[in-house]
């Protein structure tokens, strides 16, 4: 039987993906297979689902209402539209700053001294090792009105014999921005410093050989060959970016809500399962949709090298 | 149009070392290389050579002296402004462009108009034999393919200068021996300089018009391929090129174009050419004879014959490698197999005694340093 074993690759493989495929099934497609059931739902009176097959709360989602000021039977209310877009531009917002902060930095660590290089990947790490919502209450401590921020701020105008009233910096869509650029920064700076690691020395020369100042290697070589890292990079920002709640329930308030923020309270506050599915399933075709027409316009990064 | 190509005066880059220490990778080098010469720069690792070549390149700055191009001092000019091109040891082709934008890249560069772009690179490609290889990516090519874009990449610029560094090394022998002719072939067409660099010492004979042997940052002899294996000027150079046998004994007379010297390992006079300048009299010196000048002989002259015991031989084809000991010395002797024949009889037997002819204009005496 072992023998037989060592002598089919297929086999091989099959045993190989066994674990991760059970896991996957019974963990992701299984769950994924029920949210949708349910999204189809309706919610009980106790809170609970009741299976039916009623599009309401799709409708509801896209803005039809039942709930109407002057007396109407149903009208337009972009509630959860206005939701949606807002996720979609912070996680625009934060992808875009995130890599225009985190390019130069990989670049800066991937042309740095070798003995350097590690170090300097560790500091990037070090923030990691803390709880993610630790680090976001930090950013509260910094934020609010008597923070270290508006003390600093303060101090200084003090000094200057400026009259300084404390800023609203905290509960407002700026903190949940500068949140979530600071939260997701290492893992944009990774990538990009990886496939920027792997565009050997020999290349800038070559291109400097061939009469390319540095500007015009970068543009031509440094920046289509360390592509693969930004791509990677989005991807590892953006999907997370546009289905966190923590960031914004915390630094942002209550009035500021995201796609993240609406499903979690479905479940928790609202007790509406069926309708916090439904909005589930839209973040998700929402965020693939996005990724769909980004890879398809600059691949998974890969193959940029391999085609 | 100056009279050399490229010149290096006195040039010296140090290197820092890991320990702290520092290293002149290059030695107070001079080079002259002339417009339209082939010249190589053969060393083993460590040499300088490699060294030499990126100081010209531009990609390294001399600690001490200057590199000059066509005449003009380059100080510290960078890579993109000078007017040579090079091939790179792993070929360095871009893998995020197919082979057409690889060569159009330097054109590019110097802002080429679309349609001389075009034709440029096809003329390259032609030159290198890969027309229809315009669409490949460099990864979907053999190795020799991909060397050849390299070529061309750098051609395509027609420099005045091209550097070659260890270009054939990730070759395998047959191709490697093809692609030295067809380089040699295209130096000659094309009328430029090449500098070629290499650790590999039957490829720099074959190519070169001529060679500068270097070690530990320095050049031991600079000359053409002839004077270099016929003629070497120190044990080194003797040692590095080809193979030798070396003899050490002591100058009992210098007449002009002979040296008479003793070998105490012979307990006799021998007589050879002197190739180190300024030796004298009573002076401790090599003498370098190499396996292939050697006679095997039945007729012993009385000068330079010697006689001895075979130790082992080896046949090897086209030579049979003789080791005989005489005196106190194992001689290496290569003997052509010029007759084909099958009995062991007619090969050197282990045991044997022969006689050892070395004519003087073989015995190259050296200067012992």
């Amino acid at each position: 039987m072992l023998k037989r074993l060592r002598e089919n690759k297929s086999a091989q493989g099959t045993l190989l993906a066994l674990p991760t495929t059970l896991w996957l099934f019974v963990l992701l497609i299984i769950p994924l297979i029920l949210t949708l059931v349910i999204s189809f739902g309706k919610r009980s009176p106790d809170g609970d689902v009741i299976y039916t097959f009623t599009l309401d709360n799709y409708l509801r989602l896209a803005g039809y209402s039942t709930n109407c000021d002057n007396g109407q039977a149903a009208c337009f209310d972009p509630l959860y539209l206005q939701i949606l877009g807002r996720s979609l531009l912070l996680a625009f917002n934060t992808t875009a700053i995130v890599i225009a902060m985190a390019y130069p930095l990989a670049y800066f660590i991937a042309r740095a001294d070798p003995k350097r290089r590690n170090t300097f990947l560790f500091m990037v790490l070090i923030p990691l090792w803390t709880n993610f919502v630790i680090r976001v209450y930090a950013w509260m401590m910094l934020l609010r009105k008597e923070g270290a921020i508006n003390i600093i701020i303060g101090t200084v105008a003090h000094w200057l014999g400026i009259n300084f009233a404390p800023l609203e910096l905290l509960y407002t869509p700026g903190a949940v921005l500068v949140g979530m650029v600071y939260e997701f920064l290492p893992f944009m700076i990774l990538p990009i410093f990886t496939s920027l690691e792997k565009i050997e020395n020999p290349l800038y020369e070559a291109a400097a050989d061939l009469g390319a100042s540095p500007f015009k290697t970068f543009l031509r070589v440094t920046l289509p060959l360390s592509m693969p890292g930004v791509v990677a990079g989005t991807i590892l920002v953006f999907i997370p970016v546009m289905g966190t709640f923590i960031v914004s329930d915390i630094l942002g308030g209550r009035q500021y809500i995201l796609v993240g923020n609406l499903i979690q309270r479905q479940f928790l506050d609202a007790r509406d399962p069926a309708f916090g599915s439904a909005a589930s399933l839209i973040l998700m075709v929402l965020t693939l949709i996005v990724t769909y027409f980004y890879t398809r316009k600059f691949g998974f990064g890969e193959e940029i090298i391999a085609a | 149009m100056s009279e050399f190509a490229v010149e290096l005066r006195d040039v010296v880059k140090t290197f820092k070392t890991p320990e702290g220490t520092h290293l002149n990778a290059v030695d107070h080098v001079d080079m002259q290389i002339q417009n339209g010469e082939f010249f190589s720069m053969l060393g083993s690792s460590g040499c300088g050579k490699t060294t030499s070549l990126r100081m010209i390149a531009g990609f390294e700055w001399p600690t001490e002296g200057e590199v000059f191009i066509e005449g003009k001092p380059m100080g510290h000019t960078p890579p993109f402004q000078r007017k040579v091109n090079t091939v790179f040891q792993n070929y360095a082709l871009f893998q995020h462009m197919s082979v057409f934008q690889n060569l159009a890249f330097g054109l590019e560069m110097e802002g080429a108009k679309k349609d001389e772009i075009q034709k440029r690179v096809r003329r390259s490609l032609e030159m290198v034999q890969l027309l229809g290889m315009e669409n490949r990516r460099p990864k979907q090519l053999s190795g020799g393919q991909q060397q050849r874009v390299a070529l061309a990449r750098a051609l395509v610029k027609t420099p005045e200068v091209l550097l070659l560094d260890e270009p054939l090394g990730a070759l395998d022998l047959k191709l490697r021996k093809e692609m030295q002719l067809e380089l040699k072939a295209l130096q000659q067409q094309l009328g430029i300089t090449f500098i070629y660099v290499t650790h590999d010492q039957e490829e720099a004979l074959t190519m070169s018009d001529r060679i500068a042997v270097m070690s530990k940052g320095r050049v031991m002899q600079m000359g053409s391929p002839v004077e270099i294996y016929e003629r070497p000027r120190n044990r080194f150079v003797a040692e590095f090129i080809g193979e030798s046998n070396f003899l050490e004994g002591q100058i009992k007379s210098l007449s002009g174009s002979e040296a008479s010297v003793f070998v105490p390992a012979l307990n006799a006079e021998v007589v050879g050419t002197p190739t180190s300048e300024g030796l004298v009299n009573g002076e401790q010196v090599f003498i370098s004879i190499r396996p292939e000048k050697i006679h095997l002989t039945e007729h012993p002259l009385r000068q330079n014959t010697f006689s001895g015991q075979v130790v082992s031989t080896v046949y090897i084809g086209s030579n049979t490698h003789v080791v005989v000991q005489v005196g106190e010395l194992r001689l290496k002797v290569w003997e052509q197999n010029r007759i084909s024949r099958l009995e062991p009889s007619s090969f050197y037997t282990v045991g044997q005694k022969v006689d050892l002819m070395l004519m003087p204009e073989n015995a190259l005496v050296l200067k012992k340093d």
